[in-house]
């Protein structure tokens, strides 16, 4: 049991990581603008994914193989912590620190509110 | 070359973004040719991702979190990810400036994974939800507090051991 589902993280991680990375390039590709806009995006999607996840499991309507493929695996794969730190840093070091407060302050309260929000809509089910 | 004071500027502020062929200085590393390339860095992504996600599956297990209880599984993940993410980064990117495979595979792809920033937020909304709200703002200033020190613990280490490593071959030349 322990097993498989272990493989079906790694399937989740397999997809959620390059899935991560070309979302993060065609954002970052896409403005004008050095701040970290793809991380942000990506965390606050994949923390309503997750939300959403949780939500369903907790109501019994997903199945533990589901919560491993899609929210351990996919959803924590997709989300980084610490490419998140490391960028916050990368401003800090460069003086910027308004808006190293306000990527942290920003993705912190939007990822909780998208957290919420998907597991409200998840429970709802 | 860079002088000694190896430093910010020519670090890219997203670890991600001249990684691509798109950026690629040489007229090889286009069209065709680049999603070739492009294809190849996400395979090798792809496989850093299992790694990561598996990891910190397997810590999760060792480390499990009661409902209600302050989650120390993904807070060691991802301090300890932090701190690796910012000593890796930081040595490949000072060491092997052409290198187009050791970020996407170890950074992104290994480190990238194995952290989480989703199972951080419904954790936080969790406990709010079980009557925690001192224990959620605990864990949310804990983990990023700890997360940015782990970082910049991790990318000072590696340019001290750079420095170290230049001064060591002047001293043997």
């Amino acid at each position: 049991m322990t097993l498989s589902l272990f493989l079906v993280v790694a399937v989740g991680g397999l997809v959620g990581a390059p899935a991560r990375y070309l979302l993060d390039r065609a954002i970052t590709g896409r403005i004008e603008s050095d701040l970290p806009w793809g991380t942000f995006v990506v965390n606050v999607t994949g923390s309503l994914l997750l939300g959403l996840l949780t939500g369903l499991a907790l109501a019994g309507r997903l199945p533990p193989v589901g919560k491993a493929l899609l929210g351990v695996g996919f959803c924590g794969a997709y989300t980084t912590f610490s490419t998140f730190t490391f960028e916050t840093i990368r401003l800090l070091e460069e003086g910027r620190i308004l808006e190293a407060a306000g990527t942290v302050a920003a993705s912190v309260a939007i990822g909780l509110g998208a957290a919420a929000g998907g597991l409200a809509i998840g429970l709802a089910f | 070359m860079a002088s000694a004071s190896d430093d910010g500027p020519r670090i890219p502020l997203d670890p991600d973004v001249d990684l691509g062929p798109g950026d690629g200085l040489h007229p090889l590393a286009r069209g065709r040719r680049a999603r070739q390339v492009q294809a190849v860095i996400v395979v090798a992504l792809g496989c850093g991702g299992v790694l990561g996600a598996v990891s910190r599956y397997a810590l999760s297990l060792a480390v499990p979190t009661e409902t209600g209880r302050f989650p120390w599984g993904t807070f060691l993940v991802n301090v300890s990810g932090s701190a690796v993410l910012g000593f890796i980064l930081i040595l490949v990117i000072e060491q092997f400036p052409r290198g187009r495979l050791a970020r996407p595979v170890i950074g992104t792809g290994f480190i990238g994974a194995y952290t989480t920033f989703s199972t951080f937020m419904v954790e936080a909304v969790l406990l709010i939800r079980d009557g925690r709200p001192w224990d959620a703002i605990a864990y949310l200033a804990g983990s990023v507090a700890a997360g940015l020190l782990a970082v910049w613990i991790g990318m000072t280490s590696a340019r001290l051991v750079l420095r170290a490593e230049r001064w060591l071959q002047e001293e043997l030349w």
